[in-house]
């Protein structure tokens, strides 16, 4: 590619939407920030930094009422300055308890971002994390779970890292347009502005919307604490539960290598590394 | 021969007279191979030799089982009986289908795959005349212990009856597209009742919500109870935790469900069939939007030791911490220490494995002179495979460990750097 026409591109940036949810303080239950929406529009600001021009749009669907336009509003005081697009967030309004799924998804359909970020689940309601799914399946597009960063963005490819378990990161090629879903492993959050959070606006577009009639059907409760499993020995013999309660735990019978050379010794530890597929 | 049993009471006389010459032989005779502590004396009376019984113990002293278990020297045939008690169960007609998709982590059943599948059997024998069969579809290398006959009898032992395996590159790192074409054929070819899948962060969910979409299902996440309701649809209504953990969702049982681990005891009393099923029809090739690069290289110092996959820690017997430190880094793994290791000031508090400090996770722990305090043994409860280096063969950590190496820690790891380096060494230059 030419370099002219490369930073056009770059000048260009692209279309970022950032799907933002009311999320519930764990300890007092409040309304505030969700905590992994909140990492998301962190990625696209620190991404928006990286490729200038690119726009930020934030887009939530739900009732306005006070306590949530407290929470709304400190996801737009997280960018202050003149053009950092976040004057302003799309709000898709639809009373509690409707299905927010269909409305999204003409909405996106219309103003079709090329990069769409998400929370991995909501904090509040069904909280089943299935949303960024069923977006990617009316939609059509690629999804990519548990993102850890976004490292570039060119010809239509986004070049991701997304989280393993145990630290690990993996790269990915995305072709755009795409919905990446944000967890724990992304960056946290800055801190929100009060005074460019109070200024910001919404625009808002009433929507018509089904009642979710399945979630209304179910019995909602305050979690009840998992009983803790216990260790069953079955056992016909009172002496088997006893050693078994009182035994310190031990290994089901390991190799052990005595008088070897440290080659030999060695040897067998790396057949082991190998064989478990630790070694990289 | 006739029924009458004949006694010879020359032999009864000897077997009571401790001191007769002929004593012990005549006891072994009427016992068996074994000295006879009981036996049927001249009046039809039960006769006990009390000098019989039981056995000498490790320390030289008698010891007396009355457990009903005789013996020490018995003790591994019980063992072996107690893997033998699974019963067989073969389900040659299932009146349904209840397909699970286990994480295989690394090549084996994680203990959350085995309580999924356990909760599977739940749901599929809960009616014993009309029993359901489980079919497992496990994607890349099992890696279970042993090999043939013995990998199947570790699926057939984790409750699965059938097992659809696709070991294809073309399903390997993150290949979500791919993986969603085949549950789709199975789906079309099988037509499962339930779908099974663990709500874990390792690919069951990610890849259970594309296929709840994918099957037009609303599907329920975080599932941590089911119980049996004839009012449901399905017959079972589940429990779910909602809204990031602090809600419970009771609603009736969805065709896909992701369960929590410890959603159910696993599978222990039963062996199952775990016969290879493949499918008719043809895989349509799926061109993806999504190209994995593969994984990307992570500082291991950088990883935090509850997470970290593999694990050196060093202890007490490490004299040379500089080699021990270069050992790390060229294996790629994570540096954890003792407790005494920490104090003497060679380690990082931080780097501390055991009660007082981190309660590690790894897969793979090595643990080069150290011991093994119960405070440490407690802190790596929950390692797969333990490997221990030690000069002394009797401590605590060569029972716990997988493999231990008796020896000296410094020329062992130096040993297996230069193994280790020459190896890459090779691959650099075949490359």
């Amino acid at each position: 590619m030419q370099p002219e026409q490369q930073q056009k591109q770059q000048k260009q940036g692209i279309d970022v939407t950032v799907l933002v949810s009311i999320g519930r303080h764990p300890i007092t239950g409040r309304a505030r920030r969700a905590e992994q929406d909140a990492r998301g529009l962190e990625l696209a600001l620190a991404m928006e930094a990286e490729l200038p021009g690119s726009r930020i749009n934030v887009l939530h669907a739900g009732s306005q009422d006070v306590d949530s336009e407290v929470a709304l509003r400190s996801y737009l005081g997280m960018a202050t300055g003149v053009g950092m697009g976040l004057e302003s967030m799309t709000l898709l309004e639809q009373p509690d308890g409707s299905d927010a799924i269909l409305p999204l998804v003409e909405h996106l359909a219309a103003t079709s971002p090329q990069l769409v970020i998400t929370g991995a689940r909501a904090e509040r309601g069904e909280g089943s994390g299935l949303l960024p799914y069923a977006l990617a399946e009316h939609l059509g597009w690629p999804l990519v779970n548990s993102l850890a960063s976004i490292e570039k963005v060119e010809n239509g490819v986004v070049t991701l890292l997304q989280a393993l378990p145990r630290g690990q990161r993996r790269r990915l090629k995305v072709r755009l347009p795409a919905i990446i879903s944000v967890d724990e492993a992304a960056p946290a959050a800055r801190q929100s502005a009060f005074g460019p959070a109070r200024r910001a606006t919404f625009s808002v577009s009433p929507t018509a919307s089904d009642a979710d009639s399945e979630l209304a059907q179910w019995h909602l409760s305050p979690a009840r604490k998992r009983p803790k499993r216990l260790k069953i020995i079955k056992s016909a013999s009172a002496r088997d539960r006893f050693k078994a309660a009182a035994s310190k735990a031990e290994g089901k019978g390991g190799q052990v290598l005595t008088d070897v050379t440290p080659e030999q010794g060695a040897e067998a530890i790396y057949k082991l590394l190998k064989e478990e597929d630790v070694l990289r | 021969m006739s029924e009458i049993i004949r006694r010879d009471p020359r032999r009864e006389w000897i077997a009571r007279n401790r001191l007769h010459p002929d004593h012990a032989s005549v006891l072994a005779e009427i016992g068996g191979v074994q000295v006879a502590s009981e036996w049927l004396g001249p009046n039809g009376v039960v006769r006990k030799n009390p000098r019989a019984i039981g056995f000498i113990g490790p320390s030289g002293v008698k010891r007396i089982d009355r457990s009903g278990l005789q013996q020490g020297g018995q003790a591994t045939a019980t063992t072996t009986a107690a893997r033998e008690s699974r019963r067989t169960v073969t389900i040659d007609q299932p009146a349904f289908l209840v397909a699970v998709v286990p994480d295989l982590t690394g090549g084996r059943l994680s203990n959350h795959d085995k309580d999924l599948l356990g909760l599977a059997r739940r749901v599929a024998d809960a009616d014993v005349e009309q029993p359901g069969a489980v079919v497992a579809i496990l994607f890349g290398e099992h890696k279970g212990e042993g090999d043939g006959e013995l990998k199947k009898q570790a699926l057939g032992e984790a409750g699965i009856d059938r097992v659809v395996h696709l070991d294809d590159e073309l399903y390997a790192g993150f290949a979500p597209e791919a993986r969603l074409a085949v549950l789709s054929a199975v789906e079309r070819e099988m037509t499962p009742r339930f779908w099974l899948l663990p709500d874990s962060p390792l690919g069951g969910a990610d890849l259970g919500r594309r296929l709840a979409l994918r099957l037009g299902e609303r599907a329920a996440t975080g599932v941590w109870q089911i119980e049996a309701d004839d009012e449901a649809p399905l017959g079972w209504q589940c429990t779910a935790r909602g809204a990031a953990g602090s809600l419970d969702i009771q609603r009736p049982l969805p065709r896909v469900a992701l369960a929590l681990a410890e959603c159910a005891e696993p599978v222990d009393e039963t062996r199952h069939a775990a016969e290879p099923l493949s499918l008719v029809d043809e895989i349509p090739t799926i061109l993806s939007r999504i190209e994995d690069l593969g994984q990307v290289a992570v500082d291991p110092a950088g990883v935090a030791l509850a997470e970290a996959e593999f694990i050196l820690s060093g202890g007490n017997g490490v004299k040379q911490w500089d080699a021990f430190h270069h050992a790390a880094k060229v294996l790629g793994a994570t540096e954890g220490a003792s407790r005494v290791a920490v104090d003497d000031g060679f380690m990082a508090r931080d780097r501390q494995v055991g009660a007082t400090g981190t309660w590690v996770t790894a897969r793979v722990y090595m643990a080069v002179g150290i011991s093994g305090a119960i405070q440490h043994l407690q802190g790596i409860q929950r390692c797969d495979k333990v490997v221990a280096i030690n000069l002394d063969p009797g401590c605590d950590i060569i029972k716990r460990a997988d493999l231990a190496v008796i020896g000296d820690s410094t020329q062992i790891l130096a040993a297996l750097v230069a193994m280790v380096e020459q190896q890459r060494g090779g691959q650099r230059d075949a490359a």
